[in-house]
């Protein structure tokens, strides 16, 4: 185990706790200030951040972390704790944004300095924000971190609830719309950097802990909020297919992501073949679509497509399954690997001369004629209430009703009876069967549910894609969803959405790493297996979060004893 | 209740069980003592369906099942606490016990067994929301004991419920099962700890390498001299 020293210990930070303020108080105000100053000497880098007193957009957001920080240190000293008042925990809240500054003005120093060709081309500005940010953060450290936040207990009138939600939401829509817009590499990673230190900032001081309590209680909400913010992407874009292109591919890779959660994340079974199942729906799309090139002369109309798509994968999934889920799990991940292998050799052969001629071989099956459903045809643009919408939103919109879909059978399959089976043979499949439990029933069932899944995911991206080879299939594929899954946080949706949506966004829109992007995935993954091995988005098992809940009512109940001298009655 | 005729159970090419033959009558608790490697464990699993017999016959309430698959064995009134107890070490108190019940579907008998195991293993209700993987050995065991209650079962088969507990504990868990017996609880006790399975027995079976020497009623065998020679370790 790596453990990294502690160079403050908590008497360093009672003895210089008040001076570890005045630093960072004034390392904030300092962060205030610098977006009005020039931070490169060429308009080139990033979004022009050469005049004085009139900050770019990333400079303002600069501004508002340095708010940020400003505003826990002074939240600090007005909100006197108090019995039975939840608790912010301000000082972990500015230590996060002071961290997270620090990262975000040393990534846009290094952005001028990479776009520009040197460090000489930062002006002072950037200098004053650099020495800013490091204030912040070692006064931040040397101050003492006081007691864990309970603003998870807190609550509020149900409407102004509800609109924090929305308000969340709303931020998500902008950030994701403002993100996409964004071609300049250095411009977006910083943004990235500048999301993530909210986040933490949020995590730190127990504000996303209410967040998430209050999701909690307004469920149905929140994810109907989700899906209306995900529904008006599309009219952000002004008809542009350029991010739409992305955000359908993101989809349909979350999509995939999400089915093969099921079979990893809720049955615990290592599929490292996955991305077969996916293309076994998109080839028989294919086959039965009216492509000059399909092989069979039968087009049947899209839906029935769908279900045979669906059905053929599965299918497949039954046949390796049945005879590999009896024995342990290691064999599963190798015969799933082979199985990944076979598929894209054999869609390779299927070309009439090794064998049957079902997918032209490694031509595959081109110009697949765009979706058409009553009249609606995919393939053009349309107008809603005035906003054009091209191609790609079409697609993104039936995309969004099948991860939806595939969204809506993952919480119900976890939160039933097989789930818990699931969570039985995960633990230990002895034990499990003992319980009474169908371990090969249920394994086959989530594995063959899987590729369903899949399949109707692959029939849908045969028509966006225009064109279906067996090239498009390879297991580097199956091994990027696995880390979406790994990276996400496995069995969670949350997590695997994000995991999703970063693995497939990063070299999008960071084309100069995607050479290197192998490396730094790996890297990423070794360091979260370190780290965090649960993934961004940890799965808690709900008693657990009753059991913390618990150890929070002690913590308040302590919390009296100490002010009061007294335990106040159950009142 | 329960019958077992002349079964044999081999695993790989070794014969663990050879041909051994015994009934479980209705509210009786009975126990298969022996050294380890008697074939206590292998007669348990392969009565619970976990392993298939090569010849022989198992009877279960008038019906045979010794080809029924062991997830289905359970619904049909027959529990099995595995040896080692193979709780589930990261879910709390409460899921593992709720997993007992896996193969119920009566919410509300489900429910009332909770609290009848609550009520049984104090312990239990005041832990129901944390890791079972942080109690003691024989938290543990009570906890394995509770969870194959859950399923509200006709016989209870124990392994080893006094495997590496302190005296202390091993006495708990045996009064423990003199408490089931009184409710009219049918156990199949396996132990290795011969003394306090035969004194809470009412007929026990003596096995060696795969047979059955001896037979008779638990007070009996706890006299018989070779019994008392054997295993519990006088001369």
């Amino acid at each position: 185990m790596i453990t990294l020293p502690t160079l403050v210990t908590p008497e360093l930070q009672q003895r210089h706790g008040s001076r570890g303020r005045i630093i960072a108080l004034f390392g904030g105000v300092l962060l205030i200030i610098a977006p009005f100053l020039p931070w490169a000497y060429s308009a080139r880098a990033l979004d022009d951040m050469t005049f004085l007193v009139d900050p770019s957009p990333l400079q303002y957001l600069g501004l508002v972390l340095g708010a940020i920080i400003v505003a826990f240190l002074v939240l600090q000293q007005v909100l006197k704790p108090a019995p039975r008042r939840p608790r912010t925990a301000c000082v972990p809240g500015a230590r996060a944004g002071a961290t997270g500054a620090l990262i975000y003005v040393v990534l846009i120093l290094v952005s001028i300095s990479v776009e520009l060709g040197g460090a000489v081309n930062v002006m002072y500005g950037g200098w004053v924000a650099l020495v800013a940010t490091l204030l912040a953060f070692v006064g931040t450290r040397l101050m003492p971190t006081g007691r864990p936040p309970t603003l998870a207990a807190a609550t509020a009138p149900a409407p102004l609830e509800v609109l924090a939600i929305a308000g969340l939401m709303a931020a998500a829509l902008f950030a994701a719309a403002y993100a996409l817009d964004q071609d300049d590499a250095g411009i977006f990673v910083s943004f990235l950097a500048f999301v993530g230190a909210v986040v933490a900032v949020m995590i730190r001081s127990g504000v996303m802990g209410w967040l998430s309590a209050v999701s909690q209680r307004h469920k149905k909400v929140l994810i109907l909020a989700a899906f209306l913010v995900a529904f008006m992407f599309p009219f952000t874009q002004d008809g542009s297919d350029a991010n739409m292109s992305i955000a359908t591919q993101v989809i349909i890779f979350a999509a995939t992501a999400m089915g093969l959660n099921i079979v990893v994340g809720l049955a615990g079974l290592l599929d490292l073949g996955y991305i077969a199942f996916l293309g076994a729906g998109a080839f028989v799309a294919a086959i039965l679509s009216e492509s000059a090139f399909s092989t069979i002369n039968w087009h049947p109309p899209f839906i029935v497509v769908v279900l045979i798509s669906g059905t053929v994968a599965a299918a497949l999934g039954l046949i390796i399954g049945s005879p590999t889920l009896r024995v342990s799990g290691d064999y599963l991940a190798i015969v799933t690997l082979a199985f990944g292998e076979i598929f894209r050799i054999s869609m390779n052969n299927l070309d009439g001369e090794d064998g049957p001629d079902l997918t032209n071989g490694s031509n595959g099956i081109p110009a697949i004629p765009e979706l058409n459903f009553f009249g609606f045809d995919f393939g053009i643009r349309h107008e809603l209430i005035g906003v054009p919408l091209g191609r790609f939103s079409n697609y993104y919109f039936l995309l969004l009703l099948v991860i939806g879909l595939i969204i809506l059978v993952f919480t119900r399959l976890n939160n039933s009876r097989i789930g818990r089976g699931w969570v039985a043979i995960r633990e230990d499949e002895r034990a499990a069967e003992a319980m009474g439990v169908n371990v090969f029933g249920l394994k086959l069932f989530a594995f063959a549910g899987g590729a369903f899944l899949a399949g109707v995911a692959g029939s849908i991206k045969a028509h966006q894609d225009v064109s279906v080879t067996p090239d498009q299939y390879v297991f580097l594929e199956s091994a990027f969803l696995l880390a979406a899954i790994v990276l996400g946080g496995m069995g969670t949706v949350l997590g695997v959405l994000i995991g999703a949506t970063l693995l497939k966004l990063m070299p999008e829109k960071l084309r100069f790493v995607s050479e290197y992007r192998l490396l730094i995935f790996g890297l990423v993954l070794v360091l979260m297996m370190r780290f965090r091995p649960e993934g961004l988005v940890a799965n808690q098992r709900r008693q657990l979060e009753f059991h913390e809940e618990d150890e929070e009512l002690a913590d308040r109940i302590s919390d009296e004893i100490a002010e009061t001298g007294t335990v106040k009655g159950a009142t | 209740m329960l019958e077992v005729k002349d079964l044999n159970v081999t695993y790989g090419r070794v014969r663990a069980v050879k041909g051994i033959t015994f009934t479980v009558e209705q509210g009786q608790v009975v126990t298969l003592v022996g050294t380890n490697g008697a074939g206590k464990t292998t007669t348990l699993k392969t009565i619970s369906g976990l392993l298939r017999p090569e010849s022989g016959e198992i009877w279960f309430e008038g019906k045979r099942i010794d080809s029924v698959p062991a997830h289905e064995v359970v619904g049909r009134g027959l529990a099995h606490s595995p040896e080692g107890r193979r709780i589930f070490p990261r879910l709390t108190v409460e899921d593992n016990l709720r997993l007992g019940a896996f193969a119920r579907k009566d919410k509300a008998g489900v429910a009332k067994d909770l609290r009848r195991v609550f009520d049984l293993f104090e312990i239990l209700q005041e832990r129901r929301a944390q890791p079972a993987g942080t109690f003691s050995g024989g938290e543990q065991q009570m906890l394995a004991i509770g969870r194959a209650m859950m399923s509200r079962p006709k016989l209870l088969m124990l392994d080893e419920p006094s495997m590496g507990l302190s005296p202390l504990m091993m006495q708990r868990i045996m009064s423990t099962i003199t408490e089931l017996k009184s409710e009219g609880v049918t156990i199949l006790l396996v132990e290795q700890n011969a003394q306090a399975a035969l004194s809470l027995a009412d007929f026990g079976y003596v096995l060696e390498v795969g047979k059955i020497v001896l037979q008779d009623s638990g007070k009996n065998l706890l006299v018989d001299e070779a019994v008392r020679k054997a295993y519990l370790g006088e001369d």
